[in-house]
C-alpha cells in the first residue's frame, strides 16, 4: 500500500509539473506532427506501399517523439537539486522509477493519441482495427517508457544527455520496436494476426523482463 | 549507547582523486557537530555519504545503528543541501504535501499547512514556487527538511545566502531539534555562528580528518584558532 501511494505521489507530481509547464509534451507533439508532415511530402508512394510501411513509420515517430519526453524525466529533477531531496527521502529506487515510468507512459500515450489521427489523414491510411492497434500501442509504449526512463536516470548527470539518451535507448528498443512494427503493420494491412502472434509474445516478454530488470537495478543506477 | 552516526575508515574517490581518506569518527545523540574545512576539503562529499546520496568506496557508515540507505534510516534524517530541493512548478503546499507523503507523515495535508504557517508562507500557500522570492524559497526548503521531525539533521552550509527571516526560522528549529534530543551535523564557513551552536567540532583537511573533539572556549573566542593549529594556514 505504501509502495503504491509513494509511486502514485511521484507520478502525480511529474504529471502536475508537466501540465503546468507543458515543455515536454508541446515539444514532443510538435516534433511528431512535423515529422509526419515532412515524411508525407518526402515519399510519393502507392497506397499499398504506404500501408506496408505504415507500421514502421508510426513507431519511428512514436520512438523519436517519446525520447523528447523521456529526456526531461530525470532532467527536471536537477533544478533545485530535487533529485537529492527525493533520494534522501525514504522512497525506494523502485518506487521513484515506477512513479516516473507511469507519468512518462501517460504523457507518451497522449502524444501518440494526438499523432495517430494526423498519421491517418496525412497518409490516407484506414485503421480498421483501432482497438487492437491501441493495445499494441500500450504494450510497445510501455517498452519504450521502461527503457527510456532507466536510461534517463543513467544519463541525468551527463552533459550530452540529450544526445546520449537516444543513442543508448534505440538499440535496446529493437526487439520491442520490431514487435510493435510487425503487429501494427498486420493490423493496418488487414493481415492475419494469428500468424504473427509470436511478435505479441516478444512484446509482452520484453515489457516484463525489462520492467523487472529496471526495478532491480535502478537503486544502483541512482546511488551507485 | 548507539552513536547517532558512526563513520569507520571511509574513502571516496572522484576518478583517481581521493576526496575522503580514511575518515573515522562518531557523533553521540544530542550533539551538534560543526563540520569545518576549506573549500574542496570533502565536507559536502562526507555529508552526501551520511545522507545516503552517495556511496563510500571503502569503509562503513552507520546512522543510528543502521545502514544509511535503509528506508527506516532515511525516515529519521533531514537534509538541507546547497539546492532547495523543491519543485518550481508546484505550489508551496503541494511541495510540502508531496514530501510529507514520501516521508510517510500521518496527515500530510495538515502537516503541510502547519509548516506553511510556521515558516510564514501560509499567505502564499497556493502560489507556485517559480513565483517566489529567494527568501520564501529558502523558508520552504527549511520546512521540507523539518516537516517529518527528523532526529538527525545533515546541513550543508545552512546559513549561506539566507535572509534574516529564514535565519531566525532555522535557528529556532535547530535549537528545538537539540532540545528534543536530536543530533545535528552542520558544514559551514560561518565559523562564529556554527561554533556558538556546536557541542563538537570536526575539521577536514584535504579529505583527511585533521581534528575531532569538543568545541572549546578557545575556538569560540577565536574562530580561526582551529585552522591555525590543525588546518592549513
Amino acid at each position: 500500500m505504501k509502495f503504491l501511494r509513494r509511486t502514485l505521489a511521484v507520478a502525480a507530481k511529474d504529471l502536475r509539473s508537466e501540465i503546468r509547464s507543458k515543455e515536454a509534451v508541446n515539444a514532443s507533439v510538435s516534433f511528431a506532427l512535423v515529422i509526419l508532415l515532412l515524411f508525407s511530402f518526402a515519399f510519393d508512394l502507392e497506397p499499398e506501399e504506404i500501408r506496408e510501411i505504415a507500421g514502421g513509420l508510426l513507431w519511428l515517430i512514436f520512438a523519436f517523439a517519446g525520447t523528447l519526453i523521456l529526456n526531461r524525466s530525470f532532467a527536471r529533477e536537477l533544478v533545485n537539486d530535487c533529485l537529492d531531496a527525493l533520494l534522501a527521502s525514504p522512497i525506494s529506487g523502485a518506487e521513484l522509477f515506477l512513479g516516473k515510468c507511469l507519468a512518462n507512459y501517460v504523457l507518451i500515450i497522449i502524444v501518440e493519441c494526438i499523432s495517430l489521427p494526423f498519421f491517418a489523414i496525412f497518409y490516407d491510411v484506414r485503421l480498421p482495427h483501432l482497438g487492437l492497434l491501441f493495445v499494441v500501442m500500450l504494450l510497445g509504449t510501455w517498452g519504450i517508457t521502461v527503457i527510456g526512463t532507466m536510461f534517463s536516470a543513467m544519463t541525468v548527470n551527463l552533459r550530452l544527455r540529450e544526445l546520449m539518451l537516444p543513442t543508448l535507448v534505440y538499440p535496446m528498443l529493437i526487439p520491442a520496436l520490431l514487435g510493435a512494427i510487425q503487429l501494427s503493420r498486420v493490423l493496418i494491412t488487414n493481415g492475419r494476426l494469428a500468424d504473427n502472434f509470436i511478435w505479441f509474445r516478444i512484446l509482452v516478454a520484453f515489457d516484463v523482463i525489462f520492467t523487472i530488470l529496471a526495478l532491480a537495478l535502478v537503486e544502483i543506477v541512482l546511488v551507485g | 549507547m548507539t552513536p547517532a552516526l558512526s563513520i569507520e575508515g571511509v574513502w571516496k574517490y572522484y576518478g583517481d582523486y581521493p576526496a575522503l581518506r580514511d575518515v573515522s569518527f562518531h557523533v553521540d545523540p544530542g550533539a551538534c557537530l560543526a563540520l569545518l574545512g576549506r573549500n574542496g576539503a570533502g565536507k559536502t562529499t562526507l555529508l552526501r555519504i551520511l545522507g545516503g546520496l552517495s556511496k563510500a568506496a571503502r569503509g562503513r557508515v552507520l546512522i543510528l545503528g543502521e545502514d544509511a540507505r535503509a528506508g527506516a534510516t532515511r525516515q529519521r534524517i533531514g537534509i538541507l543541501g546547497h539546492g532547495i530541493g523543491v519543485y518550481e512548478e508546484l505550489s508551496a503546499f503541494e511541495n510540502l504535501q508531496l514530501f510529507g507523503e514520501l516521508y510517510g507523515v500521518v496527515d500530510a495535508r495538515r502537516t503541510a499547512t502547519e509548516w506553511l504557517e510556521r515558516t510564514g508562507l501560509d499567505r502564499v500557500r497556493d502560489g507556485l514556487v517559480r513565483e517566489f522570492s529567494r527568501g520564501m524559497r529558502q523558508r520552504l526548503a527549511i520546512a521540507r527538511c523539518f516537516l517529518h521531525q527528523p532526529s538527525l539533521l545533515l546541513l550543508d552550509e545552512p546559513f549561506t545566502a539566507l535572509d534574516d527571516r529564514a535565519i531566525a526560522v532555522l535557528q529556532e528549529l535547530l535549537e528545538s531539534t537539540l532540545g528534543r534530543g536530536g543530533t545535528i551535523v552542520m558544514s559551514t564557513h560561518q565559523l562564529r555562528e556554527a561554533l556558538e551552536l556546536a557541542t563538537d567540532v570536526a575539521l577536514i583537511n584535504r579529505g583527511k580528518l585533521a581534528y575531532r573533539g569538543p568545541r572549546t572556549w578557545e575556538m569560540l573566542e577565536d574562530p580561526g584558532w582551529l585552522y591555525r593549529h590543525y588546518g592549513d594556514a
